[in-house]
């Protein structure tokens, strides 16, 4: 009778054991954080394991890497949630700085965007002379396409392109939208066998990985560049961004040895870099 | 095929030679979801007893609710517990948001309703007289209720088994209101999102095996106590 309620005891009083007693140091009062709200991209080339860490150790903040679409790591920022964004999105980034909501934005590193298809090439597009040219074949012949769909860096150029080649591809049965990030939305396109924009280096980290079977069909135009900038999310409109940190990671991502690592990352593992370093460099010479 | 044997090697790798990365995410996992469920059964068996032992109007839609949300999404936990959370937002004055803390908050709320809902049951099922029974023989209040839970622990251990198999295994609020910080909220549904979107699918059906491996022995553990006693 009674055994019930010792095993009962037992097992509650297990739950807390493992609940206090695990506890990491750091669980409720841990040191200056940082919340860096940046692309898919840059978390899933595995470029922020390496240079996160190198920051934590020299400035002493912990950083917390939410991880989502250009986007919506914009709308954090608008918010006040986030203290500093790496991110991939021109456009909307001097948007966003000329309404107030960001300060100093910084130029950080390059690589670009492929559009990529199955080796048979159903639409033809392979060795097009620009992006719109393929765009438009695509459109033509009605074979499948993969879009983001999330609002993300990679989708705002995706759209971009698609409106300097004069279509709307919204509802068209060839069109389709994941809503889901680079690697995934790479994954489905292998699947499904489709033509999508993607960058470099999520490419070429997910194709050594995994047999996408998806073959760099057209690349090498200037507007397929992609370029990640740093901004600091502005503290005259939310008193509690931790500005001082934003500031700190801004300075550590164009410094030297940032950009050093950033410039060797990946060649090691997939023969050539998966970003290009521009700190300081003025956009136009990226032949913008 | 050779995919998920290349997994299933990864995994026995992993546990065998301890990877502290790996070990610490199965850990915060197990912790997290270990004390929601802590928490949601101190409150789901209390308020849930309480229902089923009274009466008043309302109960029936008190009792809907409940067992609706039984069914709650976590993504919908998630959402709105991290608008609750934002720095900016109602709470954020507790900054909450992307610690372990919130994981915790959030899958209380999605684990609660189910424990909530299956005590109703579990006490409704109870028969009408054995109260009455308890009573005469000259129970106090509080030995009467604990009387009662004891009557009902094979259905209310099927409810911590289904809160805590709920919370485990839930990858929407966790993503949302933690962040998936690495070393800090990343537990192990987030981290097989992640993996499987980095194109790592030997680590992410690793991951995957280690949360079927937990779920094992708890259940095991959890029904070894319900079974304990054969039901009469």
């Amino acid at each position: 009778m009674n055994r019930f309620s010792r095993m009962l005891s037992l097992f509650v009083a297990l739950l807390v054991l493992t609940a206090t007693a695990l506890i990491p140091a750091g669980w409720a009062a841990e040191q200056k954080t940082l919340i860096l709200a940046t692309t898919t991209s840059t978390q899933d080339s595995g470029l922020l394991d390496v240079l996160l860490p190198m920051f934590e150790k020299q400035a002493g903040y912990f950083v917390k890497t939410i991880s989502v679409g250009s986007g919506q790591a914009m709308k954090m920022g608008e918010r006040g949630e986030a203290d500093v964004l790496l991110v991939h999105s021109p456009e909307s980034e001097k948007a966003f700085v000329a309404q107030g909501f960001g300060i100093n934005r910084k130029l950080v590193m390059h690589n670009d965007f492929l559009i990529l298809g199955p080796a048979q090439d159903p639409a033809k597009i392979r060795g097009a002379k620009s992006a719109a040219e393929a765009l438009k074949a695509i459109a033509k012949s009605g074979a499948l396409f993969m879009s983001r769909g999330d609002n993300s860096g990679t989708h705002a150029k995706e759209k971009g392109l698609w409106k300097a080649a004069g279509i709307n591809p919204e509802g068209q049965k060839w069109f389709q939208q994941t809503g889901l990030g680079m690697g995934e939305t790479l994954s489905v396109a292998a699947e499904k066998q489709g033509y999508l924009l993607a960058d470099r280096g999520t490419y070429l980290a997910l194709n050594k990985k995994k047999r996408l079977g998806l073959e760099i069909l057209v690349a090498g135009e200037p507007k397929l560049l992609n370029i990640y900038h740093v901004i600091e999310v502005n503290p005259a409109k939310w008193p509690k961004v931790n500005s001082a940190g934003a500031k700190a990671f801004s300075d550590f991502m164009v410094s030297k040895k940032a950009q050093d690592v950033i410039g060797g990352f990946g060649t090691k593992q997939f023969g050539s870099p998966l970003f290009f370093p521009d700190a300081g460099k003025k956009p136009e010479s990226l032949g913008l | 095929m050779d995919l998920i044997l290349e997994g299933v090697i990864k995994a026995f790798q992993l546990l065998i030679s301890l990877d502290s990365e790996v070990l610490g995410i199965a850990l915060l996992s197990l912790k997290v979801s270990g004390l929601a469920t802590l928490f949601s059964l101190v409150i789901g068996i209390s308020v849930g007893t309480l229902i089923a032992l009274t009466s008043f109007p309302g109960k029936r839609i008190l009792v809907s609710l409940v067992n609706t949300g039984m069914g709650l999404p976590p993504v919908v936990v998630g959402l709105f517990v991290s608008i609750l959370l934002w720095r900016n937002g109602p709470m954020g004055f507790l900054e909450l948001l992307y610690t372990p803390t919130a994981i915790v908050i959030a899958q209380t709320v999605i684990a609660t309703p189910i424990v909530m809902g299956i005590t109703v049951g579990a006490m409704q099922n109870l028969p009408a007289n054995l109260r009455l029974q308890i009573l005469a023989l000259g129970a106090t209040r509080t030995q009467l209720i604990w009387m009662l839970i004891k009557e009902a622990r094979l259905p209310l251990m099927a409810g911590v088994m289904a809160g805590f198999g709920g919370v485990i295994s839930e990858v929407g609020a966790s993503i949302m209101v933690g962040g998936n910080v690495r070393g800090y909220t990343r537990v192990l549904t987030t981290a097989t999102v992640m993996e499987t979107g980095r194109g790592n699918f030997d680590i992410a059906i690793a991951l995957s095996l280690i949360l079927l491996l937990f779920c094992f022995v708890i259940n095991y553990f959890l029904t070894y106590i319900q079974q304990r006693e054969r039901p009469r």
